[in-house]
């Protein structure tokens, strides 16, 4: 059965990231590289869910369908990583505590399976969810 | 015939690779081969060829379709914009040249706008750490020759800098390094095992965002002081090992990055980080350094501080300099719905900004100065894509160790496009005539 689980969130740069936003951000390689969330197999286990399984990744500042992978950098149990990009950006933690910098790393997050749900591209993604009319 | 251009300087990264080799059509219109990038560099040289690219402003209309304009629109736009806003915001800077830097400070002390670099979202607690306590750094050459410990706390260069490692960290032969990475031990603290902690000698797999507890932790241990049994996740055995190893090396180098920058103790990890350093520099030599990301957010800083005294974050709304990050920084002004026009040039705030931060970008006037399309240049009025730098014209940048290095142009730019320089140089004269000054 399919449970919503509770995970820390960070994001930061992978190697595929950086080659993506290079070759274009329009396309969907970027949605590939970034729209993702790579979980630790037992995570996945106790979420219920088969690796690549779209899922909705929630905190307390947004939501957003991602794919849950394996980890390629793991084990890393009770810690799931989005690449940076805008679907990290549209559930981390915006506040700066007068700092200047957001707290990108360390983001209380559920997740549970969206098996139905689309992925959307990056720069779509990010034009939904501020409005942006597209003509 | 084809021709060969070498020595040819990366614009992706903060380490800047000087070494690359790029082979071009006969007529110079066209790039056929890198040799010596990494994957990244290659393919920001094989995509600035690419046949779909933009190479025309074009400005969003009421049923938000895009309009094809020329620069000379896109200029009268943007200088329109600027000059008539109360507090306008110029973000970006760190994938353009200083000479674009510097013509856009210009702009900016005329407008009364805040500057802000890509630090904003990356290193700027950084730079507040060493504003409170110094940073005792050295050059990659230096890294490279002497260095024998390496510690790498909260960055993965085999994803962020991928030639860091072979040009300076862990694999070149140095000086006094002839050994390579045998003559060298790397030390690597991260919450996951990346593929950096994999090259490590010893990998501290520590509790996500504990980073000052530990570096408090590992200054206790080179005091031979009492430990808890575990710290941040770590037994404490552990922390003295490390704690050794390092103490015992000849010239020591932190590299740190996004893991204590962007976590929740943000710069007070990094005074820890530093405090560390200067600590054991009272049993060996030891230096510590940022892990740039952008090829020239450093120089961006640089131009920045020599100008205004800051280096991120510069408010000039009340025409002098004002500095104070969380009330002058880019974040916080949007998060606040401070600023009502924004400029944004070579970085991308659309997809690397907190989204409730994006959302105010996208109801002010707005323009992106960028080669690539970009969730930025989605959101924005007024889209301006230019020549790429470093690739299609020269300018000097800053290399994460402050080493300034000129780049080298190795094509010609579609025709008719501008590069950031002359379009800004563009919007300057414009803004002078608005603003009456001579």
């Amino acid at each position: 059965m399919a449970n919503k689980i509770s995970l820390n969130l960070i994001s930061g740069r992978t190697i595929q990231q950086g080659m993506c936003i290079e070759t274009g951000k329009e396309k969907p390689t970027y949605r590939t590289a970034c729209g993702i969330i790579e979980m630790d197999p037992s995570d996945l286990k106790k979420m219920g869910a088969w690796k690549n399984t779209n899922v909705r990744v929630t905190s307390e500042y947004g939501t957003v369908v991602v794919k849950a992978i394996e980890t390629t950098q793991g084990p890393h149990p009770g810690v799931g990583f989005i690449p940076m990009g805008p679907w990290a950006n549209s559930v981390v933690n915006p506040n700066t505590y007068s700092t200047g910098m957001p707290t990108f790393k360390g983001t209380p997050v559920t997740v549970e399976v969206a098996i139905n749900e689309p992925i959307l591209l990056g720069i779509e993604l990010v034009q939904k969810q501020c409005g942006v009319k597209v003509g | 015939m084809t021709k060969a251009v070498t020595d040819v300087v990366c614009p992706f990264c903060g380490t800047l690779c000087d070494d690359l080799e790029v082979t071009v059509s006969d007529d110079g219109k066209q790039i056929l081969e890198v040799a010596n990038a990494c994957v990244i560099g290659t393919a920001k040289f094989m995509h600035s060829q690419a046949k779909d690219r933009l190479t025309r402003p074009r400005m969003r209309q009421e049923d938000g379709s895009w309009k094809e304009v020329s620069y000379e629109e896109a200029a009268d736009y943007t200088a329109k914009i600027l000059a008539g806003a109360k507090k306008p915001l110029m973000y970006g800077w760190s994938s353009t040249n200083c000479e674009a830097q510097s013509m856009g400070h210009e702009i900016a002390e005329m407008c009364g706008a805040v500057v802000d670099n890509t630090a904003a979202v990356c290193h700027g607690t950084t730079l507040i750490a060493v504003q409170d306590i110094g940073l005792p750094s050295c050059t990659l050459g230096e890294i490279k020759n002497r260095a024998d410990r390496i510690i790498f706390w909260g960055c993965n260069p085999a994803h962020a800098h991928p030639r860091h490692m072979s040009r300076y960290s862990i694999f070149p032969r140095g000086f006094f390094t002839g050994k390579g990475q045998k003559s060298r031990k790397v030390v690597v603290v991260d919450p996951r095992l990346t593929d950096t902690a994999r090259l490590a000698d010893i990998h501290i797999q520590i509790e996500q965002g504990r980073d000052y507890e530990l570096l408090n932790a590992l200054r206790v241990a080179l005091n031979n002081e009492w430990l808890p049994d575990v710290v941040a996740g770590v037994p404490k055995e552990k922390i003295r090992e490390v704690a050794d190893v390092l103490k015992s090396g000849r010239f020591g180098i932190i590299f740190f990055g996004m893991g204590v920058t962007q976590t929740l103790s943000k710069n007070h990890n990094i005074d820890e980080a530093i405090a560390l350093t200067k600590h054991l520099n009272e049993f060996t030599k030891y230096s510590i350094m940022p892990m740039r990301g952008h090829y020239n957010v450093t120089g961006s800083g640089e131009v920045l501080a020599w100008q205004f005294g800051f280096p991120y974050s510069v408010d000039l709304s009340r025409g002098f300099a004002r500095y104070n990050p969380g009330d002058t920084s880019t974040i916080d002004l949007l998060a606040r719905g401070e600023v009502d026009a924004m400029l944004t040039i070579a970085s991308d705030p659309g997809a690397h900004f907190p989204i409730s931060c994006v959302k105010h970008l996208a109801k002010i006037p707005s323009v992106c100065i960028d080669p690539h399309q970009t969730p930025t240049s989605g959101v924005s009025k007024l889209h301006v894509p230019v020549a790429f730098v470093g690739i299609e014209v020269g300018g000097n940048a800053y290399r994460m160790d402050n080493v300034p290095i000129d780049t080298r142009k190795v094509v010609e730019p579609p025709e008719g496009m501008k590069t950031d320089e002359e379009f800004l140089t563009m919007v300057r004269d414009r803004v002078k005539k608005i603003k009456g000054v001579k």
